[in-house]
């Protein structure tokens, strides 16, 4: 620590260190160029073949070597949503909780659990999902509500549904949201809220007023996390999204209990077998439309971030 | 400290292991099981080790087209495109499968009677309830259930798919024009598809009124009830082990053994039947020769044993002429 507090004068010891973490640097940055470029030139078969229909499309179809992509890129935003929805009050609220009003004896155990959350693989989320949580919202949810056409809460309601997949994903986001944004609150400096208490403000005017807004752009930071998370996850949604596309024209449905299957499900079910050619080359696109739809949303959280960031500001 | 004596004492196995490791083969997962079987008892008898991977079908004729492995493994022959990579390979059959109509229809028991017409129009979603008239035809006495159909198909591409839509396509035109045949295939809307025969066995049984496609072996082991299927001689047959060997007799086989065993017109055949197939070059080393040679006639005896029906004797004889083009 002393070392780079000195003179100006570089030692080789600044020297290496500063060569090694330029080295880190520079690996992130051409691994992600790197997976951009092999995806880009892996499917520009089918890029060629199919355009700018592929995203657009809502038939897959091998036989016909068709390849549109729609019911998928839908499935993947729409799961996710559904998980932040239900993922984002709860792991806040945690979070909040853990940080701000927690005694202290019962902290490590709930932190214990909510981390305990994260190490579980998917896989088991997945079984769990069939066994269970289908089982479950089928009797309790899709069927008392089968045929009363009530707005969103309707569809075919076998059980597996995008509402399943849903709640599987918002389970498995939970812990990191609530990880990083506790993470995010603790490091709030106590002046802040020394000086809140000091102008008389009571805990939730604290909390809401000073505390919320001075992390708000971890918050999003911590929300993108889990919204990249619920965009990969392939192996816990395959196991319960159903994996076929609505039964509408567009292969697409906002209703909850609608069955419907997401990209990487896509992926995980054709690549084993696929045969070399067009096939593959569609394959590895719908690789370069997640890593494309992964950089928008997390371009515009940036945004998000900076603008929430300037108003608070004022 | 105990441990650490077992990681000693397991050192020179894992490193025998190795040294021994002479065949390698890669390729379909429905015979995974049986191949993996097969080396244990072929390395007990003396042979050489024979290290299998159940990658899949589409990951096995990659595999032995670009040599890295000794051995394919195939559900269904390599297709016109394919075997430009590969020109003479070989297509050795080395045992039958049956795929079973498995359902979870509420009360209906084991063994329910069904023509391949009516699978192919469940599928095709023109029979959407279990009390249809024309599958209470096919079954007077059984009550049936007012729950409507929910059609399991494979999510990912599989031999098993192939032999149930190269069967229904067979017995159903309108099957072949609205669906067609292949590893995947663009189902009608509606229904759910599950990963894997796991998946598919999973969602059968976890949603009431389900009908779908496993492999007979998977439908034992989950314990769930599949239908019999009439059979070209109008037959009603249960698919068994005798009942897949009958049907795999049943079938014209070409010189190169590349054809599907459905719909057969042995009598007492099980219409939905399907060969797997190794897929070897006739440059392979002689170990891999001597190992084939051991699955046509030792193997062939312990394959009931996996749960896979053996080939029928005219079968056997021919494949195992077949494997003289082996190392000229």
């Amino acid at each position: 620590m002393a070392l780079t507090l000195t003179t100006g004068k570089s030692r080789p010891g600044d020297k290496i260190y500063l060569a090694v973490l330029s080295f880190s640097a520079l690996v992130l940055f051409v691994l992600i160029v790197g997976i951009a470029t092999t995806l880009a030139w892996q499917s520009r078969l089918s890029l060629q073949a199919t355009g700018f229909k592929f995203v657009t499309l809502s038939v897959w179809d091998d036989a016909a070597g068709i390849y549109g992509i729609w019911p998928f890129l839908f499935g993947t935003l729409y799961s996710s949503l559904i998980a932040l929805l239900l993922a984002v009050p709860i792991s806040l609220g945690a979070a909040i909780f853990l940080a701000e009003l927690c005694p202290k004896w019962l902290r490590t155990p709930i932190t214990f659990l909510i981390e305990l959350l994260a190490a579980i693989p998917s896989v088991v989320y997945g079984l769990w999902g069939i066994f269970v949580l289908t089982p479950f919202l089928r009797d309790k949810l899709m069927t008392p509500l089968a045929g009363k056409n009530i707005p969103l809460f309707s569809g075919a309601g076998y059980g597996p549904s995008m509402l399943t997949a849903g709640v599987i994903l918002a389970i498995m986001i939970l812990p990191f949201i609530t990880a990083v944004s506790r993470d995010i609150l603790q490091a709030i400096p106590k002046a802040q809220r020394e000086a809140s208490y000091g102008l008389g403000g009571t805990k939730w005017e604290t909390i809401s007023k000073v505390v919320l807004p001075y992390s708000r752009s971890g918050i999003i930071g911590a929300v993108m996390l889990g919204l990249g998370r619920a965009f990969g996850e392939t192996m816990a949604v395959t196991m319960v999204i159903g994996n076929q596309p609505a039964q509408t024209d567009s292969g697409i449905s906002l209703n909850l209990f609608e069955p419907g299957y997401t990209m990487s499900s896509a992926l995980a079910n054709k690549f084993n077998e696929a045969q070399p050619g067009l096939s593959t080359s569609a394959l590895i696109e719908i690789g370069l439309v997640l890593f494309l739809v992964a950089v928008l949303i997390n371009t515009l959280a940036r945004i998000l971030v900076r603008y929430t960031g300037k108003s608070v500001n004022k | 400290m105990r441990n650490f004596k077992f990681s000693l004492t397991l050192l020179p196995l894992a490193l025998t292991a190795t040294a021994q490791a002479q065949i390698s083969g890669a390729g379909a997962t429905f015979p995974e099981l049986l191949y993996n079987n097969w080396a244990k008892e072929y390395k007990a008898s003396g042979g050489a080790a024979v290290n299998y991977q159940g990658i899949g079908s589409g990951g096995g004729i990659k595999a032995i087209t670009a040599k890295t492995v000794d051995f394919g493994a195939s559900d269904s022959p390599m297709n016109a495109e394919e075997r430009q990579g590969a020109p003479k390979i070989l297509h050795l059959p080395m045992c039958a499968g049956a795929v079973a109509v498995a359902y979870n229809a509420p009360g209906v028991p084991n063994g329910l009677k069904l023509t391949g017409a009516v699978i192919a129009d469940i599928f095709l979603h023109k029979i959407t309830a279990w009390n249809d008239p024309r599958i209470g035809g096919l079954n007077p006495g059984i009550k049936l259930p007012a729950n409507r159909i929910v059609t399991i198909s494979r999510s990912d591409s599989s031999g098993t798919t192939a032999i149930f839509t190269n069967y229904l396509a067979k017995v159903s035109p309108a099957f072949k024009a609205g669906i067609g045949e292949g590893k995947s295939v663009n189902w009608t809307k509606g229904g759910l598809a599950g990963k894997g025969s796991p998946g598919v066995a999973a969602f059968i049984k976890q949603t009431p009124g389900a009908i779908g496609y496993v492999e007979l072996a998977f439908a034992d082991k989950n314990a769930i009830t599949y239908a019999h299927v009439q059979n070209a001689k109008k037959n009603f047959s249960s698919p068994t082990l005798a009942s897949t060997s009958a049907a795999a007799a049943g079938v014209k086989l070409p010189a190169d053994f590349c054809a599907m065993a459905t719909n057969t017109s042995d009598p007492n055949g099980y219409p939905i039947t399907g060969f797997t197939w190794i897929l070897v070059y006739p440059d392979a080393k002689p170990e891999v020769k001597k190992f084939l040679r051991w699955c046509l006639t030792t193997g062939q005896k312990s394959a009931a044993k996996s749960d896979y029906a053996p080939l029928p004797v005219g079968v056997q004889s021919r494949v195992l002429d077949a494997l003289k083009k082996i190392g000229g």
